[in-house]
């Protein structure tokens, strides 16, 4: 066997992915993981471009007209998006991967069509499952895209599951009949093509908006499974790599999010949290008053405490709240406050998006807390401040077991002697369930949006200073 | 039924690496604190985009429009998945540098 620069450099870029994954998993090194990757993908296309002695690479105009138009659109977008609306972006970059797996599956077969004499059936399977698995990454990523811009609501369609089952034997049928030589015609290639779009569209309609993330890591395993299948076509050992390596680890971090949520995937998969139907049903009904409470009398009662935490949730990120809010921070510590804040892990629509907001506006790193290290910390603080975060704090998740959240792990604001939450109205959080911690003596509301009500409470404190 | 056991057998390294690799992914993933989970499946969403090697050769084979336009945009949509990835997850981390 020889080795030509080519299958050198794609060793190199192999390694580099398995080494930025790697390093991708700590805060220190993280962003250099990054890099590592994206110098170790760049040297494999541009190998791919020029060293191909296998395969004759021609058509250069077409080849770099789509790499610069791509590169150029790719990055405006990645530039542009605001840091809220990351989860969407990345669903949307997922989409775009798996489209590509599934084109390149239906040029291949034509190209087979034309060229091969002998039905290879074991590489029919191949490019057909590759086309599959694309497809409905492509059309279920552009659904969770549609859904955390909130532009598509939840749909559950009357015998969903055996809906989504006949589309399966139905797909199934058809790459056995492809395969086995039975349907020669290449238009079921199309007809594969169409019932995995419209799967990938019926496996995440159903599914509530606050689960996207989890879908969304899902997909981005079933793109790196797509991959593999290409790499498989092509004899690709990188492409092999690259797309087993995101597939494994894409299906562990869907299990992780999974468990922070207390939640199993199956359950998540039947969209059996966050829909209408069941939050409805579920979750009883609460009695009493709520109280309001003015920003002033917030401030003052954040001014004379000890130790306050902030309870940051979809609220600060919706209202851009995080620069207001680390100014609340420098004012309260000015006047010898002890403040913190907690990060429940699913607090707003990723994991970590709370971080990365805070972090953007100068919070220090070690005054995020994670749940477990902070809720025995509530008992001896004297002002919690919830700052448009709801499902996060409900005690129903430890109280009451008919709940559809009934079992998340939540952070204990409750244990706090005082409550401020401050949000933009009653409405409910994305579980769509009422929230007891409301209607304690302990808290008190301060409506209004998160970024308006921190600015108000900033002033007053700087007047009172 | 023939046509499977010799596809195994012509592929048998690539088998072996397949199951490799999944014991890899799952042991990389498996103590990264829940901070990073996001920056973490953005930079795997990258890395999948490696798919664009395959659309690469797709439009560097193509003879006919057919193939010519089809390579054209799965060449574009691979770029976008690579470098939007890289990107978007830079941003993210962009976040989480130390500042003193």
């Amino acid at each position: 066997m020889k080795l030509s620069i080519l299958d050198f450099i794609y060793i190199l870029s192999a390694f580099s992915f398995v080494f930025g994954i790697k390093l991708l998993g700590k805060p220190s090194t993280a962003r250099r993981g990054n890099t590592i990757a994206a110098v170790g993908m760049t040297a494999a296309i541009v190998g791919t471009i020029f060293l191909n002695e296998s395969v004759m690479v021609k058509n250069y105009p077409w080849i770099f007209g789509a790499l610069i138009l791509g590169t150029i659109v790719g990055t405006l977008m990645a530039k542009r998006v605001q840091m809220t609306q990351m989860p969407q972006m990345v669903s949307f970059f997922n989409g775009m991967g798996g489209a590509c797996a599934a084109l390149i599956s239906i040029v291949e077969y034509d190209h087979f069509l034309h060229h091969s004499a002998s039905s290879d059936s074991a590489r029919i399977v191949i490019l057909l499952l590759g086309l599959i698995i694309g497809s409905v990454s492509f059309s279920g990523s552009m659904i969770a895209f549609g859904k955390l811009e909130e532009k598509i609501k939840d749909l559950h369609l009357p015998a969903q599951q055996v809906i989504n089952m006949v589309v399966v034997i139905a797909i199934v049928g058809l790459v056995v009949g492809m395969a086995g030589g039975y349907l020669s015609n290449p238009a079921f290639i199309y007809l594969i093509l169409g019932l995995s779009l419209i799967y990938g569209l019926l496996f995440v309609f159903p599914i509530g908006g606050a689960d996207m993330p989890v879908v969304i890591s899902l997909l981005n395993s079933f793109t790196g499974v797509a991959t593999a299948f290409g790499g498989f076509l092509y004899d690709n050992k990188v492409m092999l790599f690259g797309g087993i390596l995101v597939g494994s680890a894409g299906t562990l971090l869907t299990v992780m999010m999974c468990k922070a949520m207390n939640r199993s995937l199956i359950n998540v998969l039947l969209g059996n949290f966050g829909s209408g139907s069941t939050a409805a049903a579920a979750g009883k009904t609460i009695t009493g008053s709520i109280k309001e409470v003015s920003a002033s009398d917030a401030a003052i009662l954040m001014k004379y405490s000890k130790r306050v935490i902030v309870v940051p949730g979809y609220g600060l990120a919706v209202a851009q709240a995080q620069h207001v809010c680390h100014e609340l921070e420098t004012c309260l510590e000015a006047e010898g406050v002890e403040l913190k804040y907690a990060i429940h892990p699913v607090a707003g629509r990723m994991p970590g998006h709370m971080n990365i907001l805070l972090a953007e506006s100068n919070v220090s790193y070690d005054k995020l807390v994670e749940m477990d290290s902070i809720n025995p910390e509530f008992k001896m603080t004297d002002v919690v401040l919830v700052v448009g975060a709801n499902d996060v704090v409900n005690p129903a998740a430890k109280t009451d077991p008919s709940s559809p959240i009934y079992g998340m792990p939540i952070l204990d604001v409750e244990d706090a002697t005082n409550v401020i939450v401050m949000k933009r109205s009653m409405r409910s959080g994305y579980a769509g369930i009422e929230n007891e911690l409301f209607y304690s003596p302990k808290t008190r509301m301060l409506f209004g949006d998160a970024k308006k009500m921190m600015t108000e409470l900033v002033n007053e404190l700087k007047a009172s200073a | 039924m023939q046509a499977i056991f010799e596809f195994i057998s012509d592929h048998q390294l690539m088998i072996y690496l397949i199951v490799l690799m999944i014991f890899v992914g799952v042991e990389l993933i498996e103590k990264v604190p829940s901070v990073l989970h996001t920056p973490l499946m953005s930079g795997a969403n990258a890395i999948h985009g490696v798919i664009i090697i395959g659309s690469i050769i797709v439009m560097g084979q193509a003879e006919n429009l057919f193939a010519s336009i089809l390579g054209f945009i799965a060449v574009f949509l691979g770029t976008l998945n690579v470098v939007g990835g890289f990107v978007v997850t830079d941003r993210m981390l962009e976040m989480f540098k130390k500042k003193k």
